[in-house]
């Protein structure tokens, strides 16, 4: 490409002063006829039933104002920026940086994590938003087996979470059976419900797929809610049984480990205890996607995902293939379910709806789809972030969209936006993700 | 029979409504190949738009319920209209030639937006209106004392869906723009050669699905009298379902569908259980896929390598 079409681009560009008032000016008579009705006047029903309403104007014109202070803001940033697409070539120095931070950034997180109850043991807060980060990294990389490996693309992964953790919270207040039994008996009716949801979904294909995922996600939510007798229906279940570890409960009792160590009782115990616990599952979770990948499983999966027409050509089972992603993806799913229920001590459907399932997509594709280290990476910054605007209240799911409508404009591919092939001939050659498709069921 | 023909009526009026927001869906797809799972949001920020537009007429002074009718509709029909011009130009246009998962998340982040937008701006309680448009037929009474009841607003749906369809069927298969919309649908790069202005016409898609989203959403503020923040992602997923149950992309299919899951709804409401009649729905369209794996209509897609 020659310089000149990007001349032209930039002196449409820097058009001036004239055309910047302009397209601010369009753009703050759209927002105040978007916002007219909507923000301009509040509605409310009064105690009679009566809709009444009264006007806002003062709100409507801050909000427009805002539109067109902000249209010119950002005119003036696109053109102090350039065009895009110019700057696409990163000095070497730059490139050799970021993969040094690349190559070491996984172990210094993995450790930073392993002392995190350490150097905050005294900070619950920080604790719990660990864990509930955890929660979220471990369900991205089981989420990931599914669409980021096999591309399959699952809109009702919340599904599987739900079914481990009433199977937990059923089988521990209804039988008393102990965290270490239930656990695996959660993955293992996750799975067996991932394998079932498979079986209708074997023929289809791209958002056909999506919307099945959706509606299945969506039957075993309003039969938790309907299912009174066994779920509880709305109310949830409540009561369910902490952690032991194995056995031995952590509580203030006599029999409790701090009794057995030796050493005063303190409630960060618990905590702490459930921050390695979902450590080790998260761990356990990518430990076994990155043995599978080097298996033929593995390969047959990544396989799936580029091509499912050439992967039926060269004999792979498509049917075996797809069951067992989706097997292995929901039996994660039960597990980080499992302990979910064990850490709140109660469930109840409203923590499984779409929004849920929508977020751990959103981590897995922001992520990079595919990528270990990204999806970890992802998943902190969400909940983290999401954590960050906890004040804003209502606002908090308002500034959410926009940042997820912001990050694709910005980084569509995710943040680790490239993918190694697993397999390769003669030399290892990551592949800009640009030029491959994937999620196409 | 009687209670199964008052059923049919009912389920037809549902199915009506459900069929108008898929036909958004169904178009949107067809043309830039996403699933625009805003568009539930948009049918809800239509019916918001024609409450309010209904409180200021009335309290204007109106009295002419046609005139108030003809007034909502076209308001609530250009604001909406714009809605879905906005959100295609800000949250998808960028992402256009982008891989195919990225505007789908941008659109469900879209939608999380505006399901917070009308909350924080109208608030969470749900909204009532007096019914406008009483009275209606009774068209049958049995021995029993069964009455099997047609109300004007069930009429009105009915029409305004069947006419809508008409202008609608006109506009893609005889006009300028639908003959673009069905070029882009192919093609777009070979479109663009031939002259077609594809941003427009994708622009205009939005705008016209936004549009019958509108009228939907005034049907539905008709129909049950309210309105609520959160009623998009339902009637958007049910209305998403009857467009894939339809096959997706084809606009008698979507209508198709509609009505199908209309129908399964009500009857299963009527005959079963109301709590599971949404299950139903949802498993309904999960055996007919597994039968028909591009819906009812859809044309199956031939892949190569």
């Amino acid at each position: 490409m020659t310089a000149t079409p990007h001349k032209t681009s930039n002196a449409s560009r820097t058009a001036g002063i004239p055309f910047l008032l302009k397209t601010a000016f369009i753009n703050a008579a759209i927002a105040l006829v978007l916002f007219s009705l909507m923000v301009g006047i509040r509605t409310e029903a009064g105690s009679d039933g009566q809709l009444t309403y009264w006007t806002r104007f003062g709100d409507l014109a801050a909000l427009v104002g805002a539109v067109f202070g902000g249209s010119i803001v950002i005119e003036l940033l696109r053109q102090w920026i350039g065009p895009t697409g110019a700057e696409k070539l990163v000095p070497p120095a730059v490139q050799s940086g970021i993969s040094f931070i690349g190559r070491y950034l996984a172990p210094a997180l993995l450790i930073f994590t392993l002392l995190v109850p350490v150097i905050f043991y005294n900070q619950r807060y920080i604790l719990d938003l660990a864990i509930l980060v955890l929660t979220y990294v471990m369900l991205g990389w089981g989420l990931n087996v599914v669409v980021g490996l096999a591309g399959l693309l699952d809109l009702g992964y919340v599904a599987f979470y739900a079914v481990g953790a009433y199977s937990y919270g059923l089988l521990a207040t209804s039988f008393g059976w102990s965290f270490w039994v239930c656990l695996p008996l959660a993955g293992i009716l996750a799975a067996f419900w991932g394998v079932l949801l498979g079986f209708p979904v074997l023929r289809l294909r791209g958002d056909y797929l999506a919307i099945v995922t959706l509606a299945f996600g969506e039957i075993i939510r309003l039969v938790i809610i309907n299912w009174q007798e066994l779920t509880g229906g709305p109310n949830g279940v409540s009561g369910i049984p902490r952690p032991s570890f194995f056995g031995i409960p952590l509580d203030n009792s006599d029999d409790g480990l701090a009794a057995k160590l030796g050493i005063e009782y303190s409630p960060t115990h618990r905590i702490v205890f459930l921050f390695y616990l979902i450590l080790a599952l998260a761990l356990l979770t990518n430990w076994v996607t990155i043995r599978l990948r080097r298996l033929p499983i593995g390969r047959a999966w990544e396989a799936l995902r580029e091509d499912e027409v050439a992967c039926r050509a060269l004999g792979i089972n498509t049917t075996t293939t797809k069951l067992t992603a989706f097997a292995t993806g929901a039996m994660f799913g039960g597990f980080a379910g499992a302990f979910f229920a064990t850490r709140q001590g109660f469930i109840s459907p409203e923590s499984f709806t779409f929004q849920e399932s929508a977020l751990v997509l959103a981590i897995v594709v922001l992520g990079g789809m595919g990528s270990q280290l990204g999806v970890a990476l992802a998943a902190l910054t969400m909940i983290g972030g999401f954590e960050l605007f906890r004040s804003l209240e209502n606002y908090r799911m308002l500034v959410f969209g926009m940042a997820m409508v912001l990050i694709m404009i910005w980084r569509p591919r995710g943040i680790i936006g490239h993918r190694a092939p697993t397999v390769y001939l003669t030399k290892a050659q990551a592949i800009s993700s640009d030029l491959v498709k994937e999620g196409h069921g | 029979m009687d209670y199964f023909t008052q059923q049919l009526i009912n389920g037809l009026v549902l199915g009506s409504i459900y069929g108008l927001i898929a036909i958004g869906y169904t178009m949107v797809y067809g043309i830039v190949g996403m699933i625009n799972f805003a568009h539930g949001d948009i049918f809800m920020i239509g019916g918001f738009i024609a409450l309010i537009t209904f409180l200021i007429l009335i309290s204007l002074g109106l009295t002419a319920i046609p005139v108030i009718l003809l007034v909502v509709l076209l308001v609530s029909m250009a604001i909406t209209a714009l809605y879905g011009w906005t959100i295609e130009r800000i949250a998808y246009r960028p992402l256009r030639h982008s891989f195919r998962l990225a505007p789908m998340l941008s659109a469900i982040g879209m939608s999380f937006v505006l399901t917070n937008y009308s909350q924080i701006a109208q608030g969470a309680r749900v909204k009532p209106i007096p019914p406008l448009i009483t009275g209606g037929y009774t068209l049958h009474e049995s021995a029993d004392g069964f009455v099997i009841r047609l109300s004007n607003v069930q009429i009105l749906v009915v029409i305004t869906t069947i006419v809508l369809l008409a202008i609608f069927t006109w506009l893609v298969s005889r006009t300028r723009l639908g003959r673009d919309m069905r070029a882009c649908e192919q093609d777009q790069t070979m479109a663009a050669l031939l002259g077609v202005d594809v941003d427009r016409t994708i622009s205009m898609t939005f705008v016209i699905g936004a549009a019958l989203a509108a009228v939907a959403g005034l049907m539905y503020l008709l129909y049950y009298g309210l309105v609520d923040f959160f009623m998009g992602f339902v009637a958007g997923i049910k209305a998403f379902t009857a467009a894939v149950l339809g096959g997706i992309g084809s606009l008698p299919g979507a209508m198709l569908g509609g009505l199908a899951i209309g129908l399964i709804e009500t009857f299963w409401s009527a005959y079963f259980s109301v709590e599971y009649k949404d299950v139903a729905a949802f498993s309904i369209l999960i055996v007919v896929l597994i039968f028909m794996p591009t819906g009812l209509l859809g044309r199956p897609e031939v892949e190569k390598v």
